[in-house]
């Protein structure tokens, strides 16, 4: 199997596995931020993304919307699927035991997942192809869909723009504030509300382009699309360090190459390649249980 | 002979030096004292020395004595703390730390959980041996809730208990565990002086009928002046002072430190 | 003070109330397994299961207050090893059609109370291989391990042909159907959680949940502790997946999905997080009532044909329950208190009072 794989076939591979891995970034964003700020696992944040992949074959395939116009919806959908999500299932438990907001995070993605199976049936919807960037051209040997160039390229852009946002603008440093020590951020003035609104709307926007992107290279929606990419999307963010934005790029990255080069090298797996994020989340606790990139963390006491 | 020494100990929580060169050393049957402006490093200290934080460099050792009597030297650093607490040394919290929804009996009963010699299926199984350990625990705990005065509130939540007892009980949780070394963070913070008093005096009882040494953090200078045998001062994570409570007293840079943030040490 | 535990007279006269409660629980399985149809048989049968895997989740989540959502995963570990080795040696080649049995297995057969507690030791291991990195780190990765664990198991089992039969599952699994089986296992597990949790080992996994710091600094070892309260919940879990199989008669992997799991969270949930009896009753309430509400899934046949009744409507409403729970009745049903005898006492003086004092204001009045 190794021996017989040509340079061509191994770029290529290459190739996927790098627009895999941008779609795995785009939503592990989502999942750091909030945690980062939370301290929760948003076990929504997968369906959120399920969501807007409905919004978008919604605005495309059922009522005919301009591309364009469909995207837009599809975003401004999604941030505000997002930032209710917190408004209403989060905010009421802030003080509460973290155990309650982590079954409260549960019970929505649940409730999205079935409400999503009953008003558009549990049966995967075709999403319709884009020709202009499913037909592969042709490089040297190498047959390359243009969206997988897309997908890279896009999720770049909105990632520099991300880390613009953080590092240089004053949402970002309180955002970065109440990361760090959330009582005295709150002592500082910082509008606590408000900083975790936009982590919820940027990364509800992230996973909207996400889900758009997603369909674009696997058409097809359903109602428990979200779960296993929410999950490794998570598994991501805790490999490249939790809280971290590059971090949770890295593992995006990271968990995109394998499992592709995984399917790749060994055919025989093919059956196991869901599994690999979690072998992979595994020996990470084990050996760097603060990721590549995080921080060790200190509790106070 | 020394029950507790710190050699060099150094605590850095990224550029910040929490505990810089700690350098202290407890004799058994001593009442000593940790004093110092907030900030200045002494939980810190305190955490370092229970496993909760393992230092940058330098050295935790602790001399406990076993059954038979012998005494030997055991380097703790870095030791998780339940096997610290194992060995012989507890602590209370500055900022309380009960299971506030156990009762009170409950929150005494956990620290004997170390002591437990049967396993979790001889306590499905209720076997003679987990019975009589049980038994065993239960007496010992109402012994203590009875000493710290709280038997007759062993049925509530600790939860609902007033702020003063509730210390109490952290006491109370502390001694289950069987120490040698009893470490107090802050036993009078927030309570007026006549608590403070019968707490002054609770202590030094405590410290003859169980054969405790104790380190203690304080702000009440007037307690810890009163009952400690050697007192360390620290600030800004540097120790400034050591010495006996006279000695102290009289040093000038533990008189500029405390000048300093005057406010703080009245709290 | 002495426990009057000396002799049975003593016991019982201190206890009588649950002994007669006992005893009328014992005749009323008895009844109910003489006179029952086979329909509400297999509905309290599962009433059942639910209890026991709902406990041992309640026993990790709620008393030691660490987030597993591995539930599904375990029961697919003790429901393949029953029906692994309890199916009929004679009727494995047909059941394995598209590959048959491996040869190491194929002629290993059973009985049904070896297979159940081997199903339920298999969890333990396993539990254990995901236990030691997880229950060493912050809590908040157990759950997505856990969760991930029971994907994969289902992954795994889908695959391994020779062993699981893949897709197809395994058939023709020995059923049992008496409610003995799972009401005395119920039982068992219980009163060995009832034990556990009124032990040195209960009071450790409590202090562990209120708080993790405190507890180590009282010589609870964190690690040691939650494993065994996440090893012992594995087990009860693996022995309820095994009576799951017996059940169904049928084991295929898409009855495992991670969203069986969360039945069981909605029902500690509903019961109270670190209660027993809040369980019990939730697992009857939740069984029950998802049966009671299956009419939201078709579509009416009768008068107005309202499209809102449709497949999906169910779950819907169920998952909205738990949302509502959370966020409103945090504590569910019984919190952490139990259903004992005092507390019932409490709670009917308390009603009591509020009744008297509503017919004092109001004035006379019926009842």
């Amino acid at each position: 199997m190794v021996v017989g794989m040509t340079m061509e076939t191994f770029l290529q591979q290459l190739i996927n596995g790098l627009s895999l891995g941008s779609l795995y970034a785009l939503i592990a964003i989502g999942y750091t931020m909030v945690y980062g700020i939370l301290r929760l696992i948003n076990f929504a944040h997968g369906d959120i993304f399920m969501m807007a992949a409905y919004f978008t074959y919604f605005g495309i395939a059922v009522f005919f919307l301009p591309w364009y116009v469909t995207f837009i919806i599809t975003i401004g959908l999604t941030i505000l699927l997002g930032v209710t999500i917190e408004r209403v299932a989060y905010r009421p438990l802030r003080d509460a035991p973290k155990t309650s907001l982590l079954i409260s995070a549960i019970g929505v993605s649940f409730l999205l997942e079935n409400v999503a199976t009953y008003l558009f049936s549990g049966k995967p919807q075709a999403f319709p192809e884009f020709p202009l960037l499913t037909t592969p051209f042709f490089i040297g040997g190498l047959s390359i869909q243009p969206v997988s160039i897309v997908i890279p390229i896009v999720a770049f852009i909105l990632m520099s723009a991300l880390l613009f946002m953080i590092n240089k603008t004053k949402l970002g440093m309180a955002m970065r504030a109440v990361a760090v020590d959330y009582d005295t951020a709150k002592l500082m003035g910082i509008k606590i509300n408000g900083v975790i609104s936009s982590t919820f709307a940027i990364g509800s926007a992230l996973a909207a382009v996400g889900a758009i992107l997603w369909c674009m290279k696997y058409p097809s929606v359903l109602p428990l699309m979200g779960v296993v990419p929410g999950l490794k999307c998570f598994i991501a963010a805790v490999i490249g360090g939790i809280g971290n934005v590059k971090g949770a790029v890295l593992g995006g990255l990271i968990l995109g190459f394998s499992e592709v080069l995984m399917v790749a090298f060994f055919p025989a797996l093919t059956g196991y390649r869901d599994a690999i994020a979690f072998v992979i989340l595994i020996i990470i606790l084990l050996f760097l249980p603060n990721g590549l990139l995080g921080k060790k963390q200190v509790e106070k006491v | 002979m020394s029950l507790l020494r710190t050699e060099n100990v150094i605590m850095q929580f990224g550029g910040v030096v929490a505990v810089n060169d700690l350098n202290i050393n407890i004799k058994k049957g001593e009442l000593a004292a940790l004093i110092g402006p907030n900030g200045a490093g002494k939980t810190t200290a305190f955490n370092v020395i229970t496993g909760v934080y393992t230092p940058t460099s330098g050295k935790v050792l602790f001399t406990p004595t076993d059954k038979s009597g012998t005494a030997t030297e055991i380097d703790i650093t870095g030791k998780k703390p339940d096997k610290i607490t194992a060995l012989g040394v507890a602590r209370t919290f500055q900022n309380i730390r009960l299971f506030k929804e156990l009762s009170v009996l409950e929150n005494v009963q956990v620290a004997t959980h170390l002591n437990t010699d049967y396993s979790f299926l001889s306590a499905i199984l209720r076997t003679p041996k987990a019975r009589k350990g049980e038994a065993q625990a239960k007496a010992d705990c109402e012994f203590l809730l009875e000493r710290l005065g709280l038997i007759d509130l062993r049925n509530e939540k600790a939860s609902s208990l007033p702020y003063g007892q509730q210390r109490h009980l952290e006491i109370a949780r502390a001694l289950a565990t069987k120490p040698q070394l009893l470490l107090l963070d802050e036993p009078a913070a927030g309570m007026n002086p006549q608590e403070t008093d019968e707490l002054t005096d609770l202590i030094f009882k405590l410290k003859t009928d169980f054969d405790l040494t104790i380190f203690m953090i304080e702000h009440h200078m007037d307690l810890v002046m009163e009952i400690s045998d050697h007192i360390y001062v620290l600030d800004f994570g540097c120790t400034i002072a050591k010495g006996t409570p006279d000695e102290v007293q009289n040093n000038p840079k533990v008189i500029e430190a405390y000048l300093g943030v005057d406010a703080d040490v009245e709290d | 003070m002495n426990e009057t535990q000396n002799s049975l007279g003593a016991y019982l006269k201190l206890h009588w109330k649950t002994a007669v409660f006992l005893v009328v629980l014992l005749i009323g399985i008895g009844l109910a397994d003489i006179f029952v149809d086979s329909y509400m048989r297999r509905l309290l049968n599962l009433c059942a299961i639910y209890v026991i895997v709902s406990l041992a989740m309640n026993l990790v989540n709620g008393f030691t207050g660490q987030f597993s959502l591995g539930q599904a995963g375990f029961m697919a570990i003790g429901a393949y090893t029953v029906a692994i080795f309890t199916v009929p040696v004679e009727s494995r080649t047909a059941i394995f059609y598209l590959e048959p049995m491996a040869p190491f297995l194929a002629n290993i057969q059973l009985p049904f109370v070896v297979a159940l507690i081997l199903g339920g030791l298999a969890s333990v291991v396993v539990a254990f291989f995901i236990g030691s990195p997880c229950l060493r780190l912050r809590g908040d990765y157990l759950a997505i391990a856990t969760l991930g664990f029971s994907e994969i198991i289902r992954i795994v089992f889908t695959n391994t042909q020779s062993i699981t039969n893949g897709a197809l599952g395994i058939k023709s699994i020995p059923t049992i159907s008496s409610l003995w089986w799972t009401y005395g296992t119920a039982l068992l597990i219980i009163i060995a959680t009832i034990l556990l949790v009124y032990s040195s080992y209960g009071r450790a996994f409590k202090s562990i949940r209120e708080d993790e710091i405190a507890a180590e600094a009282m010589g609870v070892g964190l690690f040691k502790t939650k494993m065994t309260s996440f090893l012992i919940g594995a087990f009860f879990t693996g022995i309820g997946g095994g009576l799951f199989a017996a059940l169904l008669g049928t084991v295929d992997p898409k009855q495992f999905y991670f969203t069986l799991t969360y039945n069981f969270l909605l029902i500690i949930v509903l019961g109270g997080m670190g209660s027993i009896s809040g369980t019990i009753i939730a697992s009857f309430l939740v069984t029950l009532g998802q049966e009671a509400l299956r009419f939201l899934d078709e579509p009416m046949a009768f008068g107005l044909d309202l499209p809102i009744f449709r497949p999906g409507l169910r779950m819907v409403v169920f998952s909205f329950l738990l949302m509502i729970i959370v966020l409103f009745y945090r504590k569910g049903l019984m919190g952490t208190n139990e259903l004992t005898w005092d507390f019932m006492a409490q709670k009917f003086q308390s009603i009591k009072k509020k009744l008297s004092r509503k017919k004092t204001s109001t004035e006379g009045g019926g009842k």
